[in-house]
């Protein structure tokens, strides 16, 4: 790496706002992004991703803030840092009655490669895509995974520092799903991704990072490592034959919570995952299960932290 | 940046059967008419010899046959421009265009430059009849590069037009509804009007007198106008949409 590379983060975005009207679609976002770091947007429909990226990419134009890919300022110098962007819109940008070849040739030309470079760059993207043997084909007569696939292809083209993909997997069966994170995963190891979803393990799958975005505003910020357990709390779903009460369970050391589920005998158990090992913490409730003879069926650690997290974050005051 | 999407913009015309149904139905129309017009310069003949400054066969047959193009033009190039850039945006592909590297300005003038290839080949194409007579008689070249030029003039006005209107919908039939009534309009405005102003607006007004052989810069002048007008609007427009509001 070079020393101007490691002047600046990849991405800077501070301020960044636009409306549509009387609504604010986006306020005042900032956030940041390394090189070598995959970011996932989350948040519910209508919150403001796509404007977001669209903003970021230069396809809208803000109200306010500004963008700094790679120390350039968008807005001043749209042409200087668009050069460095790779961009999958929602709806991929594809024409239908061109061939896979034609579009990727074209689009390597319009994202400005010389001539002798663009013959090896679409061979390159499409290798890394798995379009080969496809190239001839009509990108109207592909199937929806395939056209997912070539308007990857068409945002790392140029191999752009930053690439952003609004939503790459909707859509796609669960193998092609599947395909699609691992070559964004190693997207991610060269360039700096930002990867908008509503999917949630698909962030907890690929993202280094991830932020949440509600109504317009930036309102959790995190990274993936710190969702599993480690930020503090532990969960557990323990299902028993013949259930003691509550407060059975909640004499085991480092316990939280325990709630009852609807179904008899289903407890969600909350314990302090940074001050007790949740090995060890599981291990002493499986004993007193057994040694108080409440016929355990079932205990399972929960890992879909990040859910609960984003389903509390996006609609705790939804009344307020 | 901007022949990038020109050829594409020409190419993709082709793409579709469309422009090849244009291309063949306005030259068989054309053809028709030019036959008839021969016809007609056959029968007249005898009585042209008699004159003095006789008019020859580039003003009795070629110059009426390419005013007559120029009202059936009016009608199919709408056509030929709607899709340019509401369908880019009905189909989310200007998406591509505008995450490029590339100003408004050069999208346009792309667009534009693909149109304008057309036009140069639509006109190129009618131009055969005439020269095809020069296998039996003399032509007026100079003339006949005049009518060339003007055909390229107006249409180019026509496709500035099109594409403007193309730019403000995301449907092409509107689009073209749209365009063909702004072209109607810009034609049939010298109608029952002494007006110098409105006179001067009038777009075959202009077309007319280029066909008579008279190339005057002013003419030349008030299609380029119009050329520059529609592609600055386009630019507005696209830019409008990029801006919160």
């Amino acid at each position: 790496m070079t020393e101007t590379e490691t002047d600046h983060p990849l991405l800077q975005v501070r301020g960044l706002s636009r409306r549509y009207g009387d609504t604010l679609a986006v306020r005042s976002v900032d956030f940041m992004l390394r090189r070598g770091e995959v970011l996932g947007f989350l948040g519910p429909n209508g919150a403001g991703k796509s404007t977001t990226m669209q903003m970021l990419c230069g396809v809208l134009a803000p109200s306010a803030g500004e963008v700094l890919i790679d120390g350039i300022d968008l807005l001043e110098q749209p042409r200087e840092a668009k050069r460095r962007i790779g961009y999958l819109p929602e709806n991929p940008p594809l024409y239908r009655e061109l061939t896979v070849d034609e579009y990727l040739r074209y689009s390597a030309a319009l994202h400005g490669l010389e001539r002798a470079a663009i013959a090896p760059a679409v061979a390159r993207a499409r290798a890394l895509c798995g379009l080969d043997g496809v190239q001839r084909k009509l990108i109207g007569t592909l199937s929806k995974g395939f056209q997912q696939r070539v308007g990857i292809a068409q945002a790392i083209l140029h191999q752009p520092p930053l690439v952003v993909l609004d939503e790459p997997t909707v859509g796609l069966d669960p193998i092609q799903i599947r395909e699609i994170r691992d070559l964004i995963k190693s997207l991610g190891e060269r360039h700096g991704v930002i990867l908008s979803t509503h999917i949630l393990p698909e962030v907890q799958a690929v993202c280094d990072r991830v932020q949440i975005i509600r109504r317009g505003e930036l309102i959790y910020h995190a990274a993936t490592g710190e969702l599993d357990g480690s930020s503090g709390n532990g969960h557990l779903h323990v299902a028993l034959r013949h259930p003691p009460t509550a407060d059975a369970l909640r004499r085991i050391p480092g316990t939280r919570s325990v709630r009852a589920l609807p179904q008899a005998g289903h407890f969600e158990v909350d314990f302090a995952g940074d001050e007790v090992d949740p090995a060890t913490y599981a291990e002493s409730l499986a004993r007193l299960a057994v040694e108080s003879g409440w016929g355990l069926l079932e205990l399972t650690p929960r890992r879909s932290s990040l859910e609960d997290l984003f389903v509390a974050l996006t609609t705790s005051d939804e009344a307020a | 940046m901007i022949a990038t999407i020109a050829r594409r913009e020409y190419a993709n015309l082709f793409l579709s059967p469309l422009a090849w149904t244009l291309l063949g139905v306005v030259q068989i129309i054309l053809s028709w008419i030019f036959m008839a017009q021969i016809d007609n310069f056959l029968l007249l003949r005898p009585q042209l010899m008699q004159l003095e400054n006789q008019p020859g066969v580039t003003d009795i047959v070629i110059a009426p046959v390419f005013s007559l193009a120029a009202i059936i033009l009016l009608m199919v190039m709408p056509l030929i421009t709607m899709r340019s850039l509401a369908e880019e945006k009905r189909s989310g592909s200007i998406q591509l265009l505008l995450s490029a590297p590339l100003t408004l300005t050069q999208l346009v003038l792309g667009k534009f430059g693909g149109l304008l290839l057309f036009v140069i080949t639509l006109a190129s194409l009618l131009m055969l009849m005439p020269l095809s007579l020069l296998l039996g008689t003399g032509l007026d070249l100079g003339k006949l590069a005049s009518i060339w030029l003007a055909m390229i003039l107006l249409l180019g006005a026509f496709s500035a037009i099109g594409l403007y209107l193309s730019s403000l919908t995301a449907n092409s039939t509107i689009a073209a509804v749209g365009s063909f009534g702004v072209l109607l309009m810009l034609w049939i405005l010298e109608w029952g009007s002494d007006n110098p102003v409105i006179r001067y607006l009038s777009m075959l007004n202009h077309h007319r007198s280029m066909l008579e052989g008279v190339f005057d810069s002013a003419d030349a002048v008030y299609f380029l106008l119009v050329i520059f007008l529609f592609l600055g609007l386009t630019v507005r427009q696209l830019d409008s949409e990029r801006l919160p509001r």
